[in-house]
């Protein structure tokens, strides 16, 4: 009579209890319990029954084990409960206030550099990502991947089991196929095994693999990732005979160079932090940097510059030379000859800040160019100043990771390779298609074992799949940029059975195999000891981090790094520094109390544990190594590829989705790519003329739909929507079909640039269309290991369209003056300008008083480099839905926050700027949507915020429509996913979950406000400056954002609003917007060819008389 | 010599045509509704009526129940078909209390045998206008918070909404013109009970009569309410557009933001009033050979008041354009330009244009006002172009405001399209409903209009003036 389908058990059981009646009806389960229904019902709950697990039913399995971990942990009784399972409220976690968040330190990393992170956890949930403020390689500060990381580690599309070719499968059936396995190999030494990672940089995995390879000498460690550093340690071995890893430092440099380096897009957010620090100008500091840009694709770094060059890829290497030969390195010559003036200007000026200037080069570009960066920097006397080196951070530097990977597939095809063990990382999907790793390679070994987060494009080729711990939900360590050891630490109990690479790794050994990641990482510190970390000798990391006045987010009165006590952990680490309250102190305790990490009278547990808790190993930064630029490599003869069709094609990573791995992440897939404003979708850049000569999307009328007039738009818009022409793409012999193209502004012409990421066809839900085909197009697929960053191709029309989702159709400013920016110049002669408008004081309405706060925020446009992380940040703490590419595609995103990105100048082949214009609630004073709201749903709070009471709301859209910023979102759809479970336990428990038919809109963060008002009021003190943290602003990596009371005087904000550059984006519609803006700064050399001041209108400069008369009659004359 | 007749019908024009007197005009009007065969044509129109108004059911079904996502509306343009439909058909319910009232008030005959199905169209154009801002709301079913009902929270809606407003003016204008159209109504339900075989009948239409018995008290009670509520209806003719003009001109997007709009949406109702009452009598008259009573004149009326209306809609735009160019303001010289040149949807101002600018001017030339033809074509057009006149100003105003950064195109999407068409078929469902079960035209006001009845007002005047002429007619034209 037994079923083995639990829903009909189900049934049977309903049936039999309610077929029975009176004292009949059973009062306990054990009364009940000798019922076969229930004993099978029973079993089929059990996750250990591994079919359950493989349907769609299995992320509700997970919600009952976790919510039974969670609450009901002492009965469950789950046989395969992992034996680290904690129960949080039988022993609280110390420091634990329920209902308060805690914050521990972490860290994320990407290409083996890593972010310090500050994570939010909520009863064990880990619901926001903020930088750590102490640690090196963030200072507060992360980027959009690290704020997105939170959604990856609840994304319910992860692999969540062990699977064996395909079937569910258990680890211990894994470890008992595997160990085998070894065991064969182990006769001759592992010859036949083989590990492929990605960059490795943590010391803990790196002395695995050193002691494996004791244990299996033959064995193989290979690292292969689509971006890397390879290009940077060739060239380092070209200029100095030996790889080298640079550490720049830009807050030192005056003058900057780059060659097609994008200094702004790399995962390390201290780049950005220290450029905004050498950008910051104010009535003290008038002295700015100068960045000189030369590149082919537009990028963050050549919107910033104030010189761009557009070259193409392949002129890159002469014009490096040409620069080298200006600048007086001996044996430099080139053959470029365009452009002379403008090279000549930009050396003069980097010889005169000699020791203040800074070469960077790309890591997109070749050796050459890296290594003539070096000699550069050498003969301007910049190292030790503005750059240092140290040994490679990463494993094995002395093979590139290309070269490991065509040693790889030479063995594979040789029939070498038994064990092939792939550990994170999707080669299959994004090694290079004449070294892919596809069906018919793998096939030819026998083993093949995948550890990922996704049962992926190579988890499908493998035969063993263990699904990988998210870095919240493990234990490792890492490094930062300069070399700072930093400590991974869980937040959570892996959602899905996940396992780390060090566990992977440890069942390779004879002995000791079965080890959790903890033990691992713990006994490596223990037995390798904090005092032989390489201590840093020139590194500024830490006196840095003590200047910079961050603080921690203040939603946590108590110590905001409070020591790593998550659910997953068993042992609990001290509390070290409990006295501390902002980074700033808990900087200084670490000087104080501990005072060097690995003195010999610490011991180990202390040094250990404070450690994990501040995140970093302090002073452990890689020492600096000594180096010597030999010129040798200048007579070297650079391989040119082989060159087929007349245009050149660049290849990058995806600006959201990176390389493809974050392709199953919502929030990244629709966060407007900085440059196009486009989303879900990837799509090959082409300049206005190159676009106009090979007849792509050149439809007038589509044009003129998009802005009126041609030469003034460069998207194709037909009924609403944006279409662009599908071409052919041929790249260095292979082909692309369905690409789209897209006209880019700043392109040079005849270059086309490519993204990787995308064209994915095993990945989540998010990753792939409705219909399961891919997104985009598959740049992997063309992507050749003789020409991984540039090549030349061509493009041929199919004749087709296809539409593209962009978040900003009109690039234009159209002569309006939202977006102001000034040469630096303007600013030191005329100190006396005051850009800020008069407010109006005649008004219907009765003003607001405020006896006690007034918020207010000021964005410094000169600071912001458009890099998204606010937007991210901003959808992450308040629980903003993602909606989906169609409806995009409508106009109907839900980014509170949003960047915009404006070209200005006549030639939109070569135009000034981009410019970005953060943009979110202005909060005016006299709110236009207050007014017009029928039910008092949007109303204005007692300390000036204009309050969104979303329960009120009915969804008229009339303040929608009346808000001139256009910064209110409104839920067409029920856009929030109310039902997964995973998105439950993910979302900000202080906020508001919206639902279908609400306005929402940003309120300045306003469930920070309220807790830190809790706590001032819990103390009988005021908010102290700087104590509440908008999501915005934490997370910014160009401090470009401050938030405070204008009430109070001393404030930073109220400082800064008296700023000559403050001023209202739509002053004459007398809103008084509590947000204004600083304007954006170029300090460009007048030297230069095409120079030409961006000088303030006369107009304007008259305005700021009686601007001030204006002001002061506001105060007597509303009423 | 010209016959006194024609002089008399050259300076007076006879309301009823042909030979009646008052039985001859209650039989034919209550005809209509009691004895009269209903015509097939009746069976066909309510029949693609009532599917449109199917149509109507299922969008609003799927409406409430997936969001108003499904139409084209977006961050930008916050509202499009929605709005445009609510203010056009909340723009064709004027007419019907414009001919009521303020023609009653100012003591036009000739509104009597167009007064009663223009008023039901008033109120059936209000039923449909109404929808849309109920359902337009992204929670339906909490549109009600917009109403000032005591609550335990101790929320009020807000006052200084023209949201807030709306709600009370249309709901008013709705309630009063219900209230007069069915005043009205009451002596010609009497006189169809009296005349109804029918069992059912008798017994519906003697509820609906309120025992009226037509007694001189009676009908001097009837008479002061009807001019009490015309005296009521009078100003809301002219507050509710204005106040619904205000939804627009009370806010800061350039093209909404404009003095000019309350005075030019009430002229611009009553044109779409006009050219809809038009739309729907010509074909009444030809159908039901109502010729009679609708007479040509009626419709030459009905022309030369859109004709002078339209002109006023026109000065508007021409105004709406100066006021532009005249305010020196960036942003509304930037919206004039791209609604009516550089924007994408340049054509759809043209269009309007077209519809209402060059379409009426034809109403200056005899031939087409005396042409119910042409009429009825001058009225399609009027009534599209009044369509579009609420697109050009909602939409293209709100796709491009302020940033540039936030500009987009809006699109319809079928579901806006079937919501518009389902509202039509409820029009033309009640329309039907009415012609078939309810006087089209006033009987008893009718019958005011025949000599039997006037042998004082006006008439006499006349007939003391030409008395001369009178005695020397001559017989033989007397037929």
């Amino acid at each position: 009579m037994v079923s083995k389908d639990s829903k009909t058990n189900f049934a049977l059981l309903r049936e039999k209890i309610l077929g029975q009646n009176g004292k009949q009806y059973w009062r306990s389960v054990e009364e009940f319990v000798d019922a076969p229904e229930f004993e099978e019902f029973v079993k089929q709950e059990y996750p250990a029954h591994a079919e359950e697990w493989d349907n769609s039913l299995s992320r509700r399995n997970f919600v009952k084990i976790m919510g039974a971990s969670l609450a009901f942990a002492g009965l469950s009784g789950c046989v395969i409960q992992p034996a680290e399972k904690i129960i949080p409220y039988v022993n609280q976690p110390e420091g634990l206030i329920p209902g308060k968040p805690m914050f521990y330190a972490t860290a994320m990393s990407l290409g083996g550099i890593a972010t310090g992170l500050l994570a939010r956890s909520n009863e064990g949930r880990p619901t926001k990502i903020e930088g750590n403020p102490d640690h090196p390689g963030s200072l507060g500060a992360t980027d959009t991947l690290a704020q997105a990381s939170l959604l990856s580690m609840y994304d319910p599309d992860r692999s969540q089991q062990v699977t064996n070719r395909g079937n569910p499968a258990t680890w211990q059936n894994f470890m008992s196929e595997v160990r085998a396995a070894i065991d064969e190999n182990r006769k001759d030494g592992g010859a036949g095994v083989r590990f492929l990672t990605e960059t490795v940089t943590s010391p803990t995995l790196i002395a695995q693999f050193r002691q494996l390879l004791t244990e299996l000498p033959n064995a193989k460690v290979y690292q292969y990732e689509p971006v890397n550093k390879d290009n940077a340690m060739a060239g380092a071995r070209m200029a100095f005979g030996s790889p080298a890893h640079t550490v720049y430092k830009f807050d030192q440099a005056q003058r900057i160079l780059t060659l097609d380096a994008d200094i702004f897009s790399g995962f390390n957010v201290r780049y950005i932090k220290d450029f905004s620090k050498g950008r910051a100008f104010s009535e003290e500091k008038k002295d700015i940097n100068r960045l000189y840009a030369i590149e082919s694709t537009m990028t963050l770094t050549g919107a910033k510059a104030d010189h761009r060059l557009a070259v193409k890829p392949s002129h890159i290497p002469e014009i490096a030379k040409a620069i080298a030969a200006a600048l007086g390195v001996s044996g430099a010559s080139s053959t470029y000859t365009e452009n002379a003036q403008w090279i000549q200007v930009m050396a003069k000026d980097l010889i005169e800040n000699k020791g203040r200037s800074l070469v960077v080069a790309g890591d997109n570009q070749p050796p050459m160019v890296h290594a003539l960066a070096h000699a550069m920097n050498s003969a301007l006397g910049n190292v030790g100043q503005t750059v240092t080196y140290t040994e490679p951070l990463q494993m094995n530097p002395e093979m590139t990771q290309i070269e490991m990977l065509r040693q790889l597939v030479g063995e594979i095809d040789g029939g070498a390779v038994k064990m092939l063990v792939v550990l994170s990382g999707n080669p299959v999907y994004n090694t290079p298609a004449d070294l892919k790793l596809n069906k018919e390679r793998l096939d030819k070994i026998p083993l093949r074992v995948h550890l990922g987060q996704y049962f992926d494009e190579t988890g499908e080729l493998c035969h063993w799949h263990i699904s990988e711990k998210h870095f919240l939900e493990m234990w490792s360590d890492t490094r930062a940029f300069d070399g700072t050891v930093s400590i991974v630490q869980p937040l959570i109990d892996p959602l899905y059975e996940g396992k780390s690479a060090h566990e992977v790794v440890q069942i390779f050994f004879r002995e000791n195999y079965d080890k959790k990641d903890y033990d691992i990482v713990r006994e490596n510190w223990q037995r390798q000891g904090f005092a032989s970390v390489p201590r840093a000798i020139a590194t500024t990391a830490n006196a840095n981090a003590g200047a910079t006045p961050q603080t921690t987010p203040a939603t946590s009165p108590t110590p905001a790094a409070t020591p790593a006590a998550t659910p997953a952990a068993s042992p609990t680490p001290a509390n070290t520094a409990t006295t501390a309250t902002t980074g700033n102190n808990t900087n200084q305790t670490n000087g104080a109390a501990i005072p060097p990490a690995a003195s010999a009278a610490t011991s180990f547990e202390d040094s250990w544990r404070k450690a994990i808790h501040d995140g970093f190993v302090a002073n452990s930064a890689a020492a600096a190594k000594t180096v010597a630029v030999s010129g040798a490599f200048l007579t070297q003869n650079q391989p040119a590829p082989a060159s087929t069709g007349e245009l050149e094609i660049s290849i990058l990573p995806d600006p959201g989705i990176y390389d493809g791995r974050f392709a199953n992440n919502g929030w990244l897939q629709e966060l407007p790519n900085p440059l196009t404003k486009i989303t879900w979708d990837n799509v090959a850049l082409v300049s206005p003329n190159t676009a106009q000569r090979l007849e792509l999307n050149q439809n007038k009328t589509q044009n003129d739909m998009a802005g009126g007039e041609l030469g003034t738009t460069f998207v194709n818009t037909y009924g609403g929507n944006l279409f662009s022409d599908l071409v052919t793409l041929d790249y260095q012999g292979g082909q692309l079909e369905n690409v789209p193209m897209w006209i880019a502004p700043g392109q040079p012409d005849d270059v086309v640039t490519i993204y990787m990421g995308y064209g994915r066809t095993r990945a989540g839900r998010v990753a792939v269309k409705e219909d399961g085909s891919p997104r985009g197009y598959n740049a992997f697929a063309v992507r050749r290991s003789d020409a991984l960053w540039s090549g030349t191709g061509s493009v041929n029309r199919t004749g087709t369209q296809t539409q593209i989702a962009s978040t900003q159709i009109h690039f234009n400013l159209e002569g309006r003056d939202h977006a102001q920016i000034y040469d630096v110049e303007e600013f030191i002669t005329h100190p006396e300008v005051q850009l800020s408008h008069d407010e109006y004081p005649k008004s219907m309405y009765p003003k607001f008083e405020y006896n006690d706060n007034k918020w207010g925020m000021t964005i410094d446009l000169n600071s912001c480099v458009g890099c998204n992380a606010c937007v991210v940040a901003c959808q992450s703490e308040n629980n903003i839905p993602v909606v989906g590419m169609e409806q995009v595609a409508r106009s109907r995103e839900m980014h509170w926050m949003r960047i915009d990105t404006y070209y200005d100048g006549k030639d939109m082949n070569n135009p000034e700027g981009p410019y970005f214009q953060p943009m979110l609630c202005q909060q005016c004073e006299l709110a236009p949507c207050e007014t017009v709201c029928p039910v008092h749903a949007t109303v204005h709070s007692a300390e000036g915020l204009n309050d969104m009471v979303y329960n009120r709301c009915v969804g008229t859209r009339y303040c929608a429509n009346n808000c001139p910023y256009k910064v209110r979102r409104f839920n067409f759809f029920l856009y929030q996913d109310w039902n997964t479970p995973q998105y439950k336990l993910m979302r900000n428990p202080e906020v508001t979950v919206r639902s279908r038919g609400v306005m929402e809109k940003c309120t300045y963060c306003t469930q920070r406000i309220s807790s830190a008002r809790i706590e001032a009021e819990k103390d009988g003190r005021a908010i102290r400056d700087g104590e509440i943290l908008t999501a915005c602003q934490s997370v910014c990596p160009a401090d470009a954002i401050t938030f405070g009371n204008l009430n109070d005087e001393a404030s930073q904000v109220a400082k800064l609003k008296t700023d000559p550059r403050n001023y209202n984006v739509l002053n004459e519609l007398n809103t008084q917007p509590r947000t204004t803006y600083l304007t954006g700064l170029k300090n460009q050399n007048s030297q230069m060819p095409g120079y030409q001041a961006k000088k303030i209108d006369k107009k304007k400069l008259g305005k700021s008389d009686a601007g001030k008369t204006g002001e002061n009659s506001t105060d007597g004359a509303a009423h | 010599m010209e016959d006194i007749k024609d002089i008399q019908r050259r300076i007076y024009p006879p309301m009823v045509e042909g030979e009646h007197d008052f039985g001859t005009v209650s039989d034919r009007i209550s005809d209509l509704t009691l004895k009269k065969r209903t015509p097939i044509g009746w069976y066909i129109g309510f029949a693609i009526g009532f599917m449109l108004l199917q149509v109507l059911m299922m969008t609003v079904t799927h409406l409430v129940f997936s969001g108003i996502g499904i139409w084209g509306n977006n961050q930008p343009v916050g509202w499009s078909f929605d709005i445009i439909n609510f203010v056009w058909w909340i723009g064709i319910g004027h007419a019907g209390t414009l001919i009521s009232a303020i023609l009653l008030l100012l003591n036009q005959k000739w509104r009597t045998s167009i007064n009663r199905f223009a008023e039901a169209m008033t109120l059936f154009a209000v039923a449909c206008a109404g929808m849309f801002p109920l359902l337009h709301t992204g929670r339906p079913w909490l549109a009600y918070w917009l109403f000032p009902y005591p609550n335990t929270m101790g929320m009020w809606p807000q006052f200084r909404s023209p949201l807030m407003w709306d709600v009370f003016a249309v709901s008013t204008y709705a309630t009063v013109s219900a209230l007069f159209w069915y005043i009205g109504l009451i002596p010609d339900i009497a006189t169809l009970r009296d005349r109804a075989k029918n069992k059912y009948f008798k017994v519906i239409y003697g509820l609906l009569s309120w025992g009226w018995r037509g007694s001189a008290r009676h009908w001097h009670r009837y008479e002061i309410a009807y001019l009490l509520l015309a005296g009521l209806s009078t100003p809301l003719v002219l507050s509710v557009h204005s106040i619904v003009s205000f939804d627009f001109s009370v806010s800061q997007v350039p093209g909404w933001h404009a003095t000019i709009f309350p005075p030019y949406f009430v002229a611009g109702a009553i044109f779409a009033g006009f050219a809809m009452v038009l739309i729907l009598c010509i074909p009444l008259r030809a159908w039901y050979n109502l010729k009679d009573f609708i007479t040509d004149t009626h419709l030459i009326y009905m022309g030369k008041i859109m004709l002078a209306t339209g002109m006023i809609v026109v000065y508007g735009y021409a105004m709406e354009a100066f006021f532009g160019w005249y305010s020196g303001a960036q942003y509304e010289i930037f919206m004039i330009q791209n609604r009516i040149w550089t924007g994408p949807y340049w054509w759809f101002y043209w269009l309007l244009i077209l519809c209402n600018g060059i379409s009426i001017q034809f109403l200056w030339f005899k031939r087409f006002r005396e042409s119910a033809f042409w009429l009825f074509i001058i009225s399609l057009f009027v009534s599209v172009g009044m369509w579009l006149e609420r697109f050009v100003i909602i939409t293209t105003s709100l796709h491009r405001d302020f940033l540039p950064s936030s500009w987009a195109m809006y699109a319809p999407t079928p579901w806006d399209w079937s919501m518009f068409l389902g509202t039509i078929g409820l029009f033309i469902t009640l329309i039907f409903l009415f012609v078939r079960f309810l006087p089209v035209i006033s009987i008893f006001e009718v019958r005011t209009l025949l000599p039997e009845a006037n042998v004082h007002g006006h008439q006499q005047d006349f007939e003391e003036n030409v008395v001369e002429i009178e005695t020397t007619k001559d017989p033989s034209k007397e037929t």
